[in-house]
């Protein structure tokens, strides 16, 4: 059993990536508007992007 | 648009295009060795007596195509597509993406030529050997540089939550298949897992329930995120559910691989932890699927015209029947009935066909007309397609469901008097064959609409005009002065990428190194005295067995359940497979458990069984292994092999290492001397098939009941 010692600072360590991923998203603002995204990406690409050259 | 710091750009849409080709032309070939295999289990001749085609070595390229080739290129073509457009930039480099695309199907290939030849690791999902292992590091590696590069040079503030869903699985995968993956090799073809038995469990359920977790469903719910809102011009129901949803799923899932294990050999507390997990997981599935389904809020008219939309529909619905199903599965209870039948493989394809491929569908039909400019050459075969493939999947389902759970219930049926209802085993297996037959021709119908939709593709590409110029973009650029200032950690802190990598590295190497030494000495595996390391000639037999896939269709694992203990033996323990590099326990019993079936039958029983299973059960549905009879056992090798698995703790002496081929000479001789009165001639002794029974003859005699 003592791969145990491996996989749980490895599934400690995969959730502690995600923390530090989520907080470090949240300081930079990542999250900050939670309605204009979804908008957003619909107008991204050839059919109805506005910035088309 | 008028503003002075408006970059011009273009997205690189070859790569898109190359990897939506792949992902249909692998889809069929995986679903036609699907359809291969259905065949064989319905009629034993399907396997048409050559050893390529067997069951046991097929069923792994099944798996691995429609995983890493069907599933893998048509994630990369959606995210190579999404990505560029959602972050307003081509990929960092152009010639990385060429390089990720050609390393990966040079990986399929090699797979495909790899498995049927029988060189495996004999770990599920996780099958290639060592050197392709390694290749798919690298390429990964690539993919992920290449990525996070695009990611650096973005032109949008914003992270969609697409994207975070695309960096959780890049990460996560690398690291699931670098430490799964981590064995010794005896050759360039063979290598021995440094994790044995409970252990190598619980890392293979690890690294197999979170391939299904981030390989099959992460990064399509990215896709999701973005195609679904795509193809129907509407925001996505709730961004803010969307990001819950994000880093509850991820920070839950990885803990659930356990759930594979429950009843097993494996600590109680470790099952527990996967069980409980895998409930939770039941909140953040159902709150993605309905956050994708809510998208159609007052447009669902349009299901009825649009077969994107069909596909996406019913896309999600699976996704939500099957992240149902897999926790109510996960409840120890229920997984005592489900386990080791084919409601599992009804599951996974509820996922497979109904999520995976329905998916890639809707993806696809999306995709392919922006991407050539042209139209989808007919809706109508759109719509036969989605018909034909939702016939299929229920049929395959169904008759998974009926099939898993008829031959569980006969397993475990106990008369008043204490005796199993169904002692032979393959009066539970005669029962459900006709299933088989109904599983095949769902199976069928899942394959003709892949290919209805590769027709349809071909024709639309056909149709689409040529030498189209690339088409260029304009956008703002992202204003880096804002951090210009910030220095050492804050600096490295505002490069997303080298900041997560970096960490991750740091964190992997550390790891390594404090915990492989641990794994290398013995004193960190549990012994007991009862328990021998296998003899030379055991080893050897061990490796056919592992070569010809015996484990899909065999368990190596005895539950503590009265029927089993009825039927089998003493339930297994953990000290049993201290020594199994990799483990065997299995996860399917098409046919009954071996875990005790050392001394059962003579040797002469498995001898002939081998040769003719219906001679010795009639109605088998085993395939024949003749060549077992033909090919020689390698005892040259031997030696090397003893040496590696003793560098992994297996107590060996010096003697016996160096003697291993003497050593398996005698044993063989010996075996076959003891065959004799049952008509099987001296000349065999070196054969393959000798050194198979050694082992099966072995096989959870250390510590049997003593009567």
């Amino acid at each position: 059993m003592s791969i145990l010692f491996l996989i749980i600072p490895f599934a400690l360590l995969i959730a502690l990536i995600f923390i530090i991923a989520f907080s470090y998203a949240v300081k930079k603002g990542q999250f900050e508007d939670l309605d204009t995204p979804a908008y957003r990406m619909l107008t991204d690409d050839e059919d109805t992007n506005g910035v088309k050259k | 648009m008028n503003d002075k710091k408006l970059e011009t750009f273009s997205y690189d849409d070859s790569v898109v295009k190359k990897f939506a080709i792949a992902t249909v032309l692998w889809g069929a070939v995986g679903m036609l060795v699907g359809v291969i295999l259905a065949a064989q289990l319905a009629d034993w001749r399907f396997n048409f007596g050559l050893e390529w085609l067997t069951f046991g070595r097929l069923r792994p390229l099944h798996t691995n195509a429609i995983i890493f080739a069907f599933v893998g290129n048509s994630i990369f073509a959606g995210i190579y597509h999404s990505t560029q457009r959602l972050l307003k930039a081509r990929m960092f480099s152009d010639m990385l993406s060429n390089i990720h695309f050609w390393g990966w199907q040079l990986i399929i290939v090699l797979a495909a030529l790899t498995l049927p030849l029988g060189y495996t690791q004999g770990k599920e999902y996780a099958e290639l050997i060592w050197p392709i292992d390694i290749l798919i590091t690298l390429i990964w590696v690539v993919f992920a540089v290449n990525f996070f590069g695009t990611l650096k040079k973005r032109r949008e503030k914003h992270i969609y939550v697409s994207i975070w869903f695309y960096i959780a699985s890049i990460i996560t995968v690398a690291l699931l298949h670098i430490v799964n993956s981590i064995s010794l090799p005896v050759s360039l073809m063979k290598s021995y897992p440094i994790y044995a038995g409970v252990q190598d469990a619980l890392v293979q359920w690890w690294y197999g329930h979170n391939a299904v977790a981030f390989f099959l469903t992460t990064p399509v719910l990215g896709l999701m995120y973005y195609y679904v809102p795509k193809a129907i011009n509407r925001p996505v129901y709730s961004y803010r559910l969307s990001i819950v949803h994000f880093w509850s799923l991820i920070f839950i899932y990885i803990w659930a691989g356990p759930h594979h294990l429950l009843y097993t050999a494996l600590p109680e507390w470790a099952q527990t932890i996967g069980m409980v997990f895998s409930i939770m997981l039941w909140a953040p599935s159902w709150g993605g699927m309905i956050n994708g389904l809510l998208t159609l809020r007052g447009a669902w008219n349009r299901v009825r015209e649009e077969s994107i939309l069909k596909f996406f529909v019913t896309a999600l619905t699976f996704y939500g029947m099957s992240t149902f199903e897999g926790p109510l599965l996960s409840i120890k209870s229920v997984s005592s009935l489900g386990h080791y039948t084919d409601w599992i493989v009804g599951h996974v394809h509820a996922g497979g066909i109904g999520w995976n491929y329905m998916f890639a569908a809707g993806m696809l039909y999306y995709m392919v007309p922006k991407l050539w400019k042209t139209k989808v050459y007919s809706e109508q075969i759109a719509k036969a397609q989605y018909w034909t493939a939702t016939l299929g999947l229920l049929l395959y389902y169904v008759s998974m469901v009926v099939a898993g759970i008829t031959q569980g219930l006969m397993w475990r049926a106990v008369d008043a008097k204490g005796q199993l209802v169904y002692p032979s085993f393959i009066e539970t297996v005669d029962k459900i064959v006709p299933m088989y037959w109904i599983r095949l021709i769902g199976g069928l119908l899942v394959l003709t609409s892949m290919l209805m939709m590769i027709y349809n593709l071909y024709k639309s590409i056909k149709n689409a005009p040529k030498n189209v110029e690339e088409e260029e973009f304009q956008a703002e650029a992202l204003d880096h002065n804002k951090y210009k200032n910030e220095k050492g950690h804050r600096k490295l802190e505002g490069l997303t990428a080298t900041f997560t990598v970096l960490a991750t590295i740091a964190v992997l190497v550390g790891t390594i190194i404090e915990f492989v030494p641990a794994f290398l000495s013995k004193d960190f595996i549990e012994v007991s005295e009862k328990v021998k390391p296998y003899s030379p000639l055991e080893v050897a037999g061990r490796d056919i067995y592992i070569r010809e896939g015996c484990y899909n269709c065999h368990s190596q694992m005895i539950r503590p359940m009265v029927s089993e203990y009825l039927r089998y033996g003493k339930a297994s323990e953990a000290a049993e497979s201290v020594y199994d590099h990799p483990f065997q326990w299995g996860s399917k019993r098409t046919g009954p458990d071996l875990a005790r079936v050392g001394g059962k039958y003579p040797d002469s029983w498995h001898y002939f069984h081998m040769k003719d299973p219906r001679k010795v059960i009639q109605g088998s549905i085993m395939p024949e292994y003749t060549w077992l009879f033909g090919e020689k056992t390698e005892y040259q090798v031997l030696t090397k092999k003893l040496k590696v698995l003793k560098s992994m703790g297996v107590p060996y002496s010096e003697e016996e290492i160096y003697n291993a081929s003497e050593l398996a000479k005698e044993q063989a001789k010996e075996i076959t001397l003891n065959m004799a009165d049952a008509g099987v001639p001296m000349k065999m002794q070196n054969k393959q098939i000798i050194a198979l029974i050694a082992y099966l003859q072995r096989l959870g005699v250390d510590m049997k009941e003593e009567k």
